[in-house]
């Protein structure tokens, strides 16, 4: 880990003056990733600014059908959470499937969604549940938000402070996991609510979450795993490597697909 | 059998210390005044170095000293040895490129030593190397043992086409009789695939000078701290073994990879006596994926002859093994005498001849890794007979019955001299608990799942506790293979065992202290296991090939019927009667048909007061010492037994249930011997399913950290049906044959004769991943629609 200088702000206000004023600094929320990057001396930031103070960004609250998650909320948090277990059960077993118990007692919904990890499970949530990312400036639909390998919409000085997700009719996330890194080679997330339905994927897409639309429109017509059969996933545009070559990947997604419909509740 | 003695399934003394934290291990060892060594590793696989600028290096802060190969050439260090030497089929003694401990203008690998940075922190020994400027001529690199011989990199002048040497073993003349008779050829190409050992505690050193004595000490990751002593004093040169002290502490595995004898130990104690300062390295994950010797890399074409009634008339294999940039300090011998010996398997084959050509390559050096050329041996074995009882319509398990060797001793046609077992035994109890018998009942029922179901065998046999000394100098051993041991009573009757064994993970301060409880009637927490430090030990060969049970605790035994009959004299001046007359029971020395009787402590203290007898005729004290040397290799053997099902869907296969029914002759400890075999099967399941080592074609490891190395972990492992069946080892005196490495040379196969009985043919390698499960998988969903 190179030196770097540390500040602890006490509002969101306040860190967000510093990040603008740090060009080359990190907001650290959970840490997760950032940490293991410093130490391996891949990421050099000239500052951190520390999120842990800023309390009010923490919490879970259900209302009008509509799950809002604060953005220093950790995943172990959403995982027990029985509001969200009643509410959105897919989310609350997504949570449970990220990392393993410790990054889950540290690891943020905030800085999974802010870092955009092509692999990370969040997105795919945030993408087929059609979630508003709320900033210190401005709410953002989850479809403008991604926007590539570990790219957001968010600007300078914007940071998250929390994450809403409508109450679908019915979700399922489904994760094939790098047998390595237990990351997502292929996670897809279905929702269903009224006449929509969604369907994301994340950890196969080179340029990160995408939603898969030949699929949407099949599962439209007709909600069921039947209705994906000849549906096919084109490779083009998908990872490989050592673990899994875009061919493999793009028929995981239909398997994981079909798994996440037959599941969906 | 006594609550603590041998056969009691005592629980593990050492683990308070290891579960509580209070370890010592060499990263715990900090000694005053230490510096930290940072090593620069070279980024190319293959490149010339045509300067190195330590300018700018030697200006940063905390920054003690900076080192290159042009250093270690100038005080005349000596290069990494290979300690084991092999002749090729002409006669010419194998080709050992040099092995500098710093590189000298050339690297050969990514991860080779190019510089070391001393620093007062090793945050500023890191920053430090970072501006080491090297100016590299890349060159083209070879990855791919079976292209190494006429790439175009040239990886050592001493060896041209890149070739260590071209050995064989076994008749060539007879095997090919054996062939050109056969009813039925079966024949096999396979690559037993490259892994990186990943004992859970990284290597670390810590060299240390003292100018008062001129003594070095190293503290190090070894698994033979008097074999390090040995090389580094004799043939490394950094100082006369009796100024120099090697202290291997609580070391967290080896799994192999601590046998050898690195360019970092060799540095940390060279260049503690240069900067007269202790000099400490760990190493870091990432570091150790590059540069711990690597395990197995074989590529190989065998071949079984049958006669028309399916009894094997001969066995040929062809095997280029991959031997990384140099050689390590064992890596010669670990394809050659630790592999072709074995494959005979159990089976009684007339006929054996192998070839294994030797190959450098720019990849971390290749040595023995858990198994050690048994592993592959045994694959080849094991494949073979399953795919030859397939292609000739016969049940696998009656074709190995049929073919097993069933009177001992028995002598194969290379070199080894079975000494026992019943391999029948073993194979019947195993398939009684895998209910073999209904497999059929439980593949019709995964089929209505949408899945595979398969069952695989694996009847495997390995040489453990290498020896005797002579036949394997003979062999070419640069050593003999020997154990020692010290028994020290003390006067209160509380007993010291110097063992030249090392235990990192073994539980020998428990083992060893039965064995001392059963002989003396002493309780284990009388006992103390000393050993992994050179000024204690008086010799040791270390812990590696199974070997600390059946030559190590040997050794014990010899040098405890020396304190026995010592003992017994004392005890006879002591009740007045000949030491002819004592008997030695339970702790308790009795006159012969009598009631007069003295306990165990009471004859220690009057050896050492020496008040009942005279001291010119016998001398105060209980201490003895021995040397055992073994008159044969042990053989443990058995059968694994794997059911699995595979989901074609996805690739994923998932192991059911195993059985492993093994034989280890007696067992000095059950429960300890039992965790040796769950470890076993979890590592050999591991090279079966989830672990490789992989370089691209420019020599570059994708595989540097466990994000993309994958290690068997719970969830990926049944629990296991585990049974023994007993023959006693004629060749010690305990009677015991080696456990520690049975698992991961049995259960490859069983794992692979599984999943391809399972997907209905042969065509998948090792590691089975998911990605490659599914690739076979969609072969075998074609091959049925193709039969519908």
């Amino acid at each position: 880990m190179y030196a770097f200088n540390y500040h602890k702000p006490a509002t969101v206000a306040e860190a967000a003056t510093l990040a603008g004023k740090h060009a080359d600094g990190k907001l650290l929320a959970g840490g997760m990733t950032l940490l293991p990057t410093m130490k391996q001396r891949l990421a050099s930031p000239s500052d951190i600014i520390d999120l842990s103070k800023l309390g009010d960004l923490r919490g879970i609250e259900v209302k009008d059908g509509v799950v809002t998650i604060k953005a220093l909320t950790r995943h172990v948090t959403v995982a027990n959470s029985a509001e969200v277990k009643k509410a959105i059960p897919a989310l609350a077993e997504l949570a449970g499937m990220i990392g393993d118990p410790a990054v889950r007692n540290r690891g943020t919904i905030g800085g999974s969604v802010a870092n955009n990890d092509p692999a990370a499970d969040y997105p795919a949530a945030c993408l087929a549940l059609g979630a508003t990312i709320h900033t210190n400036k401005r709410s953002i639909p989850a479809d403008d938000f991604f926007v590539g390998l570990f790219e957001t919409a968010l600007g300078e000085g914007e940071i998250i402070t929390s994450i809403s997700f409508p109450v679908p009719d019915k979700a399922n996330y489904q994760k094939f996991r790098n047998p390595a890194s237990r990351y997502a080679i292929v996670g897809v997330f279905v929702a269903k609510k009224g006449a929509d339905v969604s369907v994301a994927v994340t950890g196969a897409g080179d340029s990160g979450v995408f939603r898969q639309k030949d699929f949407e429109a099949a599962l439209k017509s007709n909600f069921s795993a039947a209705a994906l059969d000849g549906k096919s996933q084109s490779a083009a545009g998908l990872n490989s490597d050592i673990h899994a070559d875009a061919e493999y990947r793009a028929h995981l997604i239909g398997v994981m697909a079909k798994r996440a419909v037959a599941a969906a509740k | 059998m006594s609550v603590t003695g041998i056969g009691a399934s005592v629980r593990r003394k050492e683990d308070v210390r290891f579960v509580t934290g209070k370890g010592r291990y060499t990263d715990d060892i900090n000694r005053p005044g230490q510096a930290h060594a940072y090593f620069l590793r070279s980024p190319h696989a293959h490149a010339t170095i045509n300067n190195i600028d330590l300018s700018a290096a030697l200006k940063m802060p905390g920054v003690v000293a900076v080192y290159t190969g042009d250093d270690i050439a100038a005080d005349k260090v000596g290069g990494l040895i290979c300690g084991w030497m092999i002749h090729s089929k002409d006669g010419s003694p194998m080709k050992a490129g040099a092995h500098p401990a710093l590189a000298q203008g050339k690297v050969r690998y990514v991860g080779d030593h190019v510089a070391v940075v001393i620093a007062d922190k090793l945050s500023q020994a890191r920053d430090a190397a970072e501006k080491i400027v090297v100016d590299y001529g890349v060159l083209p690199a070879i990855v791919d043992p079976a292209m190494a011989v006429g790439a175009d990199a040239k990886i050592h002048d001493a060896a041209p086409d890149n070739t260590v040497y071209n050995w064989h073993l076994g008749d060539k003349a007879a095997t090919d009789a054996a062939f050109a008779r056969a009813a039925h050829v079966t024949r096999l190409d396979l690559v037993n695939n490259r892994l990186s050992p990943n004992a859970m505690e990284p290597r670390a050193a810590v060299g240390d000078y003292d100018e008062g004595t001129d003594g070095l000490t190293l503290y190090t990751t070894s698994q033979n701290p008097h074999v390090a002593r040995l090389v580094l004093s004799a043939f490394i040169g950094l100082a006369p073994e009796h100024k120099f002290r090697v202290i291997a502490p609580d070391v967290g595995g080896g799994f192999g990879s601590k046998i050898f004898i690195y360019a970092e130990e060799t540095v940390c104690v060279w260049a503690a006596r240069k900067v007269r300062r202790p000099v400490k390295w760990t190493s870091d994950r990432t570091e150790a994926f590059l540069s711990d010797a690597h395990g197995r890399d074989h590529v190989t074409h065998a071949e079984l002859a049958l006669d028309a009634y399916g009894k094997i008339l001969g066995l040929r294999a062809h095997t280029t093994a991959n031997l990384g940039a140099y050689l390590s300090t064992f890596s010669s011998s670990v394809p050659t005498y630790l592999y072709a010996p074995l494959l005979s398997g159990q089976y009684d084959i007339p006929a054996i001849y192998a070839e294994v050509d030797a190959v450098y390559t720019n990849t971390a050096p290749v040595d023995a890794y858990r198994g050690a050329g048994r592993p592959e041996a045994t694959f080849v074995v094991e494949r073979l007979v399953e795919i030859a009882a397939r292609e000739t319509g016969k049940d696998p398990a009656a074709f190995r019955r049929q073919n097993f060797v069933t009177s001992f001793p028995h002598q194969t046609p290379v070199i080894m001299c079975y000494d026992g077992g019943d391999y029948n035994a073993s194979l019947t109890k195993a398939l009684e608990i895998a209910d073999y018998a209904n497999i059929g009942k439980r593949k019709a029922e995964a089929a209505s799942r949408g899945k595979l179901r398969g069952i695989g065998i694996s009847a495997y046999i390995e040489a453990c506790g290498i020896a005797p000394s002579a036949a394997v100098g003979s062999l070419g051993a640069g050593v003999g293979l020997w154990e020692s041991a010290e028994v020290r009573v003390n006067p209160i009757g509380t007993v010291e065992i110097l063992t030249g064994s090392h235990s990192h993970g073994q539980g020998h301060e428990t083992t060893f202290a039965q064995l001392v409880s059963e002989r003396l009637g002493v309780p284990i927490d009388n006992v103390a296991i000393i050993h992994g430090d050179t000024d204690k030990v008086q010799m040791g060969m270390g812990t590696y090939g199974s070997r600390s049970g059946a030559v190590g605790m040997s050794a014990i035994v010899k040098a405890l019927d020396k304190i026995e009959a010592k003992a017994k004299k004392v005890a006879g001046h002591c009740l007045e009667a000949s030491p002819d007359d004592i008997e030695f029971k339970d702790g308790k020395f009795t006159v012969k048909g009598t009631d007069k009787s003295i306990d165990f402590p009471s004859v220690a203290l009057q050896a050492y007061i020496a008040h009942k007898f005279n001291g010119q005729e016998l001398e105060p004290g209980l201490k003895e010492s021995a040397f055992w040397d073994p008159t044969n290799f042990t053989f443990p053997a058995g059968v694994h037994i794997c059911e699995l099902e595979v989901d074609p869907q996805t690739g994923v296969t998932t192991i059911v249930k195993w059985t492993a029914v093994d034989d280890f002759g007696n067992l000095i400890n059950p429960m300890i011997v039992e965790g040796q075999v769950h470890g076993g099967i979890a590592q050999g399941v591991g090279q079966a399913l989830f672990e490789g080592a992989v370089y691209t074609k420019d020599g570059q490891l994708v595989t540097a950290s466990f994000m993309d190395y994958q290690m068997p972990r719970a969830d990926n492992l049944p629990s296991y049906n585990i049974a023994i069946t007993k023959t006693p080892c004629p060749s010690n005196p305990l009677g015991i044959k080696g456990c520690g490495e049975a698992g991961a040379i049995a259960a490859p196969p069983a794992v692979i004769n599984a999943l391809t009985d399972a997907l209905g043919h042969e065509d998948i390698a090792m590691p089975a991943s998911p990605l490659a499960v599914w690739r076979a998988a969609r072969k075998t969903m074609a091959m049925k629609k193709a039969a519908e």
